[in-house]
């Protein structure tokens, strides 16, 4: 990202963002209770995730697999790590300190691509136990002015990963598309759900911006509270817009940390209490380091499954078509089902354009990748019109079956060529006028006046004209 | 008032098992005992008379059944009331725990169950085991039994006193810097701190995690390795637990020191250790001589630095341990208007005045800043100690060092002065900070006629050694009291 791009005239924008992903792993991180959603209250909880007295924490090794995983995935160095103690009192935390890791994190020094090919450095992923809920009762349900407050405790050592970028990102698309690109390889590894609605996964955005050319960064605000791609964007444009207007004043923003407030469309400077803590971190006594051997890195690099970016790359390869062009079919989960019908023998691109566009978008595909090809080489050949390749589909998906016998029951047999040209040429004799005027028009006008003799063409055959070959008539009989 | 005057664990748990003595009979022994002097001694926060009366009916009906209730079956035992028992109050001494009551067992209460003991009672300590004399507790101080104007040491003097008092062969204690031996010191009773990861630390309640290790209290070195035996081994639930099944000790008693290198550790054996305790080092170094081991001068130059060093790292640890104790959850809460307010009076009115100076103390030598230069120095002063260890454990089996620097002292002597107080812990705190074992052994009387006692000491793991040398201390003693 060397090429500066401008988020107002003469200011650049510098986001880092720090994204928490609640790990889908059976049991919490340091316990044996239910790591689920959705219980009664304080129901998953037992001495250790309470942080009772006496209690003792054990890591859940699939936690740290799945640590690993992600910075596998994020193209990360693992390396031996360590927890340590953050220390801060807040009443949903149970201990008053949260197990973390600190100076010697799970993973480092990682990238992820961007589905237009750009990098975004990741700085640490790192693992760590969350916290509880707490919910005001009283006043208007902030902590301010609240009656009482209660605490589920059911989150409450449920683990996370961290993933913190380096501060590469400068528009705020770049952002949403980090954090949906995120999103995709999380659900890819199955390491989490990844639902920022129901908090499972969670976005700070540390916004700074700076005069372009200017080679320091100058003072960032951290964004909490943000709970949805659309808002990554909207809470970083409008903390940038922030800091710009303020240092057209002359004046400085404050580093700090802010909330977003989703429904007024800004973001809120937090408790200042909250900008003061000094977390103490030291090494966790009552935990061992994590010492993965390379074994261990070796076995996970293995098992790790196709990415969304290698997706991509593949698909865009063998169609030819841009990286961009195949992020939807990707997305979709339907690139495997293409590069299956391409390796049949189908036309890759014809392929392509009928997956994304005919097959349900939001459903694993059921159809025989065979089948699939042969309707797509049916309509390459021309056997098959466009219109009724699409009808052919419809059954295929409805009842399942050969295409050939479902083009064959619904009598779409290719036109002959022969009998295409009689039509036309009664077609031309019936519309005379437009037929001279079709001769002599620049291939732009000839082009609108082709769609009306189609047009024509196709109402007189029922739609069992192929539309190319009807063009192919038109132009060599205009070319007398 | 001597101890040995009482049965031991191990003839206790003979005769139960055996079926010539009621379980039943054992506690009302003691409950009497108990009855007798604990007003004056005040050793124990609870006796649990009922559940202790009910266990032995338990213990006595599978024994008339042709059940073994376990190698300790029928044997009292009396815990340090910072080991979490199910269902009944564990309050570290603490106001800000009063009246709690953890929902589990500590793996070494539930192992102690499974061998047949019986819970007698939850003794006294220094307020969350911070203290040398037992006087920071918030129920009061425990007596030395053998003098009542005396302290019993600390922080485990309420299961000292308990063991010496007789109302219990066996107590637990926990052992962060000499906690379990300085207190078996003056209180002449056997005291064992085993190697880091030998016993779980599940259900000890935290004071500094990196230092805390649980264990036994005892008349003899037999009974001492016996239950040692029972609490140690590999605990799933402490990510700490060394993954092996506890040393083999009772086996080994008496196997001897013969051809043993023993090391007197120069820096403990001289300038701030009382004449007559150095007098019983050099004797019990003679006895272990005649008995075949080669003595010689050990050094540990780092040892300086230990009680430094403990004394940051030790608060450190402990700020973040009792963090915890804020009103929200469980323990005293004074109501606030907010939560802050109530965090902060809660922990006011909870803790007691060195608790406090500990957390600041801790608080700061992990402040952003200070780091470095106070918790980050105290580590490093904590390798060296290993790395001395290391270097004189070329030479030695074994090394040898007085337990405390003096016998018992009065009630209120110390408790004006903090640092004269954590003076007591320069001959126990470096094998905390190494994670080494070590135990006291009762070595005679100093000039005031209490209790001294003698520290050996082993590396990692070395318990089968050290309690070889412990037993040949121990029958020496037999002999001149005869």
């Amino acid at each position: 990202m060397t090429e500066v791009i401008e988020f107002q005239p003469g200011w650049e924008l510098i986001v880092g963002l720090e994204v928490h992903c609640e790990l889908a792993t059976k049991t919490k991180m340091f316990c044996g209770c239910r790591n689920e959603f959705g219980h009664e209250p304080n129901t998953n909880v037992c001495p250790t995730c309470l942080g009772l007295p006496g209690s003792l924490p054990v890591v859940n090794g699939s936690a740290v697999e799945y640590a690993m995983r992600l910075g596998r995935a994020l193209q990360c160095t693992v390396s031996p790590s360590v927890f340590a103690r953050k220390n801060y009192f807040y009443p949903d935390m149970p201990k008053d300190y949260q197990v973390t890791q600190y100076d010697k994190p799970t993973n480092t020094a990682g990238k992820l691509e961007l589905p237009d090919g750009s990098f975004v450095g990741i700085t640490r992923a790192h693992l760590e136990e969350d916290t509880g809920k707490t919910s005001h009762q009283g006043g208007d349900g902030r902590i301010h002015g609240a009656e009482s407050s209660l605490v589920d405790y059911n989150r409450a050592g449920v683990p996370l990963v961290e993933i913190v970028s380096e501060p590469d990102i400068r528009t705020a698309d770049q952002a949403k598309a980090y954090v949906d690109e995120l999103r995709k390889i999380v659900l890819a590894l199955g390491v989490s759900d990844a639902k920022m609605e129901e908090g499972s996964m969670r976005v700070d955005a540390n916004v700074s911006v700076r005069p372009v050319g200017e080679p320091e960064f100058r003072t960032r605000c951290e964004i909490k509270n943000i709970n949805s791609i659309r808002s990554v964007g909207r809470a970083i444009e409008y903390e940038a817009k922030r800091h710009i207007a303020l240092y057209d004043v002359g004046e400085k923003p404050t580093q700090e940390t802010r909330h977003w407030d989703e429904e007024h469309g800004r973001t809120r400077a937090g408790r200042s209490k909250e900008n003061s803590d000094d977390y103490r971190y030291f090494d966790e006594p009552d935990l061992v380091p994590l010492v993965p051997t390379a074994d261990d890195i070796a076995r996970i690099d293995a098992a790790l499954p196709m990415l969304p970016a290698s997706r991509r790359r593949r698909l865009a390869e063998i169609t030819g078509a841009a990286a961009a062009d195949v992020t939807l079919v990707v997305d979709r989960g339907h690139d495997d089902f293409v590069v299956s019908v391409v390796g049949v023998g189908a036309d890759a691109k014809k392929t392509l354009t009928r997956v994304e566009n005919d097959l349900p978008p939001d459903q694993p595909i059921t159809l025989a990748p065979q089948s699939f090809a042969q309707l797509v080489i049916m309509e390459t050949a021309g056997e098959l019109t466009a219109t009724q390749a699409k009808q052919v589909l419809a059954e295929m998906l409805e009842n399942g079956g050969d295409p050939k016998a479902i083009a064959a029951a619904k009598g779409f047999e290719a036109m002959a060529s022969g009998a295409l040209e009689a039509v036309v040429d009664g077609i031309i004799a019936a519309n005379p006028a437009d037929w001279a005027e079709f001769v002599v028009a620049d291939d732009k006008a000839r082009k609108k006046l082709s769609g009306f003799f189609t047009g024509q063409v196709m109402k007189a055959t029922q739609g069992q004209a192929d539309g190319r070959a009807v063009a192919e008539v038109l132009a060599r009989r205009a070319a007398r | 008032m001597t101890a040995g005057v009482a049965p031991t664990a191990v003839s206790i748990a003979a005769e139960v098992r055996g079926g010539t003595r009621s379980a039943r009979s054992v506690v009302e022994e003691h409950l009497a005992r108990i009855a007798e002097r604990e007003p004056a001694i005040h050793a124990f926060n609870l006796v649990l008379r009922d559940e202790a009366l009910a266990a032995a009916d338990a213990v006595d009906a599978a024994v008339a059944a042709g059940d073994d209730p376990g190698p300790l079956a029928g044997v009292p035992v009396a815990l340090k009331d910072n080991l979490c028992t199910r269902g009944i109050p564990t309050t570290c001494s603490s106001r800000i725990l009063e009246g709690w009551r953890p929902p589990y067992d500590a793996t070494v209460v539930e192992r102690l169950r499974r061998s047949g003991a019986i819970t007698i009672g939850k003794t006294n300590l220094d307020e969350f085991a911070m203290g040398s004399s037992t006087e920071n507790s918030a129920f009061g101080p425990t007596r030395n039994p053998h003098d009542l104007t005396k302290v019993p040491g600390g922080s485990s003097g309420g299961s000292a006193a308990a063991v010496a008092a007789n109302f219990a062969p066996l107590a637990l204690g926990s052992d962060t810097g000499g906690s379990i031996r300085q207190p078996a010191s003056l209180c002449g009773v056997v005291g064992v701190k085993p190697t880091y990861g030998v016993v779980s630390r599940y259900g000890l309640v935290a004071f500094a995690s990196s230092l805390d290790q649980i264990g036994p209290f005892a008349t003899t070195v037999h009974d001492a390795a016996l239950l040692l035996e029972i609490i140690g081994g590999h605990d799933p639930l402490d990510s700490t637990s060394i993954p092996s099944p506890a040393p083999s000790l009772v086996d080994v008693l008496d196997r001897g020191v013969d051809g043993l290198r023993i090391g007197i550790i120069g820096e403990l054996a001289g300038e701030g250790i009382a004449p007559d305790v150095l007098a019983r080092l050099h004797e019990a170094a003679n006895v272990l001589e005649k008995a075949g081991a080669i003595i010689d001068t050990a050094t540990i130059p780092a040892a300086m630095y230990g009680l430094s060093a403990y004394y940051l790292i030790a608060p450190a640890e402990a700020s973040s341990n009792l963090a915890r104790y804020d009103g929200v959850r469980y323990g005293l809460r004074v109501d606030a208007p907010t939560t802050a307010e109530m965090n902060e009076l809660s922990r006011t009115a909870g803790f007691g005045a060195e608790v406090k100076r500990r957390i600041m103390l801790g608080t700061y030598a992990l402040s952003a800043g200070y780091y470095d230069s106070y918790y980050g120095k105290a580590q490093k002063v904590r390798t060296l100690i290993i790395n001395d260890f290391a270097k004189a454990y070329e030479q030695f089996d074994l090394l040898l060092s007085p337990t405390s620097p003096t016998t018992a002292f009065a009630l209120g002597a110390k408790t004006s002065d903090p640092l004269t107080m954590y003076l007591n812990d320069i001959c126990t705190i470096p094998s905390n900070l190494a994670g080494q074992p070590a135990m006291s052994v009762p070595f005679g009387v100093g000039d005031d006629g209490m209790p001294v006692g003698v520290q050996l000491l082993a590396p990692l793991q070395g318990e089968p050694t050290m309690f070889r040398a412990a037993a040949v201390l121990e029958a020496a003693m037999k002999e001149t009291s005869r």
